[in-house]
């Protein structure tokens, strides 16, 4: 009851003209984000982080969740009608969407998609105000030793589950985590790795190593191999389905975010194991399994429905915990430390105002948005015609707007500059850019909490795991790295043993 | 899930292929990545070794304790990356919807456009925001193909001025006006 009325009162803030202003903005510049190849929610998120500078906190989050669940409604309609995902996590839109647009039934494609991401998104947001407070609540006492066994989780999860490579994964951790050294030390004053600058002892913002790393370094990346002569878009009218469509998929979109949301509040890589793992269970309880491949609808409505409530997962995780999931909860958390926020348990009880009315404001921009997307959808898809060109140049360009909003330094754009170009080196030989992203903005915060614990204790590493809290973690991280070895064991290797 | 790193089990037979040493070097050019973790890895160790802890140490890791096992730890994964890339093992190249990778790289287009990026730093304290943003934009769409002499500049100086606007007076970030913005 306590959260309904936390809710009713999230709603008063949300409601604000405002703030259902931030919303609408949200929702709209998500779902172009979504539809435009090349940027991704997380690189969005990213150029817009100068934002904080000028804004309330309250707006900006209302917004940049605006984004991230509009960039899942957009990124289905390039999946569809390109064959080509906007958005990593409208990959398996496009292995029936695509089949179905070109066999004339692209504006059904395109309405199971919508209302999939509707339904996964209202019933995962729903979830997340059921179950956040409990979780707040469970570990509302955690202290020094337990924040540090969460940043340890991400850093191994984010390193091992995620990508091929696991060598890869950690040494682009390592850059992260390099990065994030610079500057003084925040308990003793000294300085390393500054060489003596003056303009490197505040440290690498968070802002241009996110902005360098997804704005310059993927622009510059695509402009090396920038595709001459693209696809073109299936032409398609509005969006609408028929009955029998409807009997087809209202089981897919209900079932949708049982798999996607705790995948999206696990560290599992965010909305891409649960559209695939939702994409096999409807082909394997479908009626019309022959469909599938050719153009089966459920095969549409599944998956996204998936892909928007782990999206709402993700922000379970990283606003009970503080514990970044995916690549855009990571840039978010990074606007949390620009305000001077530290998500985690407390938030709930610090920020009551905050928290709530961006969770109501979540359920405000799925209505805007499945109006914005219903009868929009032909026209959103006008949008894959910009010219590649402006679109990267405008990437760019804005780019170096966010880094010289930062501090005014031209310097900056410069370090910008630089840490694209290790971006572009990174995507080159396949080093994730994920694990260096939550490198630079955990680090620094990890070994605040590592100094701190073991500060408590005296030295001794039993302060590191005294409380029940980061003895389950250190377990959980343990399971992760051992995860390769034990499923080659004999007893694990055929199904589940109960 | 895929599993993108690709084992070529003929990578032996193709380091004795005609080109020699630098058919090679180019087949194992991401040695050049575990290269510079190790340099990386040298840098952090020798800045937290020459550090000077004296005073202000409170508790019992000090500033210099994470810095030494993040170089020890980036010496390491070097190591390991090169064993990695040896015994056949290849990063991936990340794809994308713009992306072809089935052409070389196009390093000219990288080249301007990083050196149009650098102009901007230059020009953006003596020329301001507006002038030098409309450069970047209109300089980088010309690295990137685009040759429409009369529409680029305009939506350059378009993009430039609205978003000088939106920033400085709108959002309160302040950008520099330069004497464009002195006149009018």
């Amino acid at each position: 009851m306590d959260s309904l009325n936390s809710l009713m009162d999230g709603f008063g803030t949300a409601l604000t003209p405002i703030n259902l202003l931030w919303a609408a903005l949200g929702v709209l510049l998500g779902t172009a984000i979504g539809v435009l190849p090349g940027i991704g929610p997380a690189m969005a998120v990213a150029l817009l982080l100068p934002v904080t500078y000028g804004l309330e906190p309250t707006g900006a989050f209302i917004m940049f969740a605006g984004i991230y669940y509009g960039a899942m409604f957009g990124g289905s309609t390039t999946s569809i009608l390109l064959n080509t995902p906007g958005e990593s996590a409208a990959v398996v839109a496009a292995m029936e969407g695509h089949p179905m647009a070109k066999a004339g039934r692209g504006a059904q494609a395109l309405a199971a998609a919508a209302i999939g991401h509707f339904a996964g998104g209202m019933i995962g947001t729903i979830l997340l105000v059921a179950l956040a407070p409990a979780v707040a609540a469970l570990a509302v006492d955690i202290g020094a030793p337990d924040y540090f066994a969460i940043m340890v989780l991400a850093f191994i999860a984010v390193t091992s589950v995620l990508g091929s490579s696991r060598i890869r994964g950690l040494a682009s951790l390592l850059i992260g985590l390099t990065i994030g050294l610079v500057g003084l030390d925040q308990m003793t004053g000294q300085s390393r790795l500054t060489f003596g600058s003056l303009e490197l002892a505040d440290g690498v913002d968070v802002v241009i190593v996110a902005v360098g790393l997804f704005a310059i370094g993927e622009a510059l990346w695509v402009a090396a191999h920038l595709r001459r002569g693209g696809a073109d878009a299936i032409p398609v009218g509005r969006p609408w389905l028929g009955k029998s469509d409807v009997k087809r998929t209202w089981k897919s979109w209900l079932r949708g975010p049982l798999i996607g949301f705790p995948f999206g509040a696990i560290p599992a890589g965010g909305a891409e194991i649960p559209t695939f793992l939702s994409y096999v269970t409807e082909k394997r309880l479908s009626k019309h399994k022959e469909e599938f491949g050719k153009g089966a609808i459920e095969g549409v409505a599944g998956p996204e429905s998936a892909a928007s409530a782990s999206a709402a997962g993700t922000l379970v995780s990283m606003l009970t915990l503080g514990l970044p999931t995916t690549a855009v909860a990571a840039v978010m958390l990074a606007a949390f430390q620009q305000y001077g926020i530290q998500p985690g348990p407390l938030l709930f009880e610090r920020e009551p105002e905050l928290v709530w009315g961006l969770i109501a404001s979540l359920f405000v921009g799925m209505v805007l948005l499945l109006a914005l997307n219903l009868p929009l959808a032909p026209l959103w898809a006008k949008l894959l015609r910009i010219p590649r060109p402006y679109l990267y140049a405008g990437i760019l360009f804005f780019a170096s707007v966010g880094a010289y909003a930062v501090g005014g330094e031209a310097l900056d754009l410069v370090v910008l500059l630089v840490i694209g170009l290790i971006g572009f080196g990174m995507r080159r030989y396949g080093l994730p850019v994920l694990p260096a992203v939550i490198g630079v903005i955990l680090g620094p915060a990890a070994e605040q909490q590592l100094r701190r614990a073991l500060q408590i204790s005296d030295g001794s590493v039993v302060g590191l795991v005294n409380t029940p809290f980061s003895v389950t973690v250190y377990v959980i991280v343990l399971l992760l790295l051992t995860w390769p070895l034990l499923r080659r064991l004999p007893f694990l290797r055929r199904g589940t043993p109960s | 899930m895929m599993n993108s790193l690709e084992k070529s089990p003929s990578s032996a037979e193709e380091s004795v292929a005609p080109g020699g040493r630098g058919a090679w070097l180019r087949e194992h050019s991401e040695l050049g990545v575990s290269v510079l973790l190790f340099v990386l890895g040298i840098l952090v160790l020798t800045d937290a070794l020459t550090m000077h802890v004296e005073i202000a140490q409170r508790g019992p890791v000090g500033p210099t304790t994470v810095p030494v096992v993040v170089g020890i730890a980036l010496l390491l994964v070097s190591v390991l990356l090169a064993v990695d890339v040896l015994r056949g093992g290849r990063g991936e190249a990340e794809g994308g919807e713009d992306v072809d990778l089935s052409e070389p790289a196009d390093w000219r287009t990288v080249v301007l456009l990083a050196g149009v990026f650098l102009a901007n730093a230059v020009l953006i304290g003596p020329l301001g925001f507006p002038i030098s943003g409309a450069l970047l934009f209109w300089g980088s769409a010309y690295a990137l193909g685009s040759r429409h002499f009369s529409r680029d500049p305009l939506i350059a100086a378009g993009l430039s001025l609205f978003t000088y606007f939106v920033f400085n007076n709108l959002l309160g970030v302040p950008l520099p006006g330069g004497p464009l913005m002195g006149v009018l």
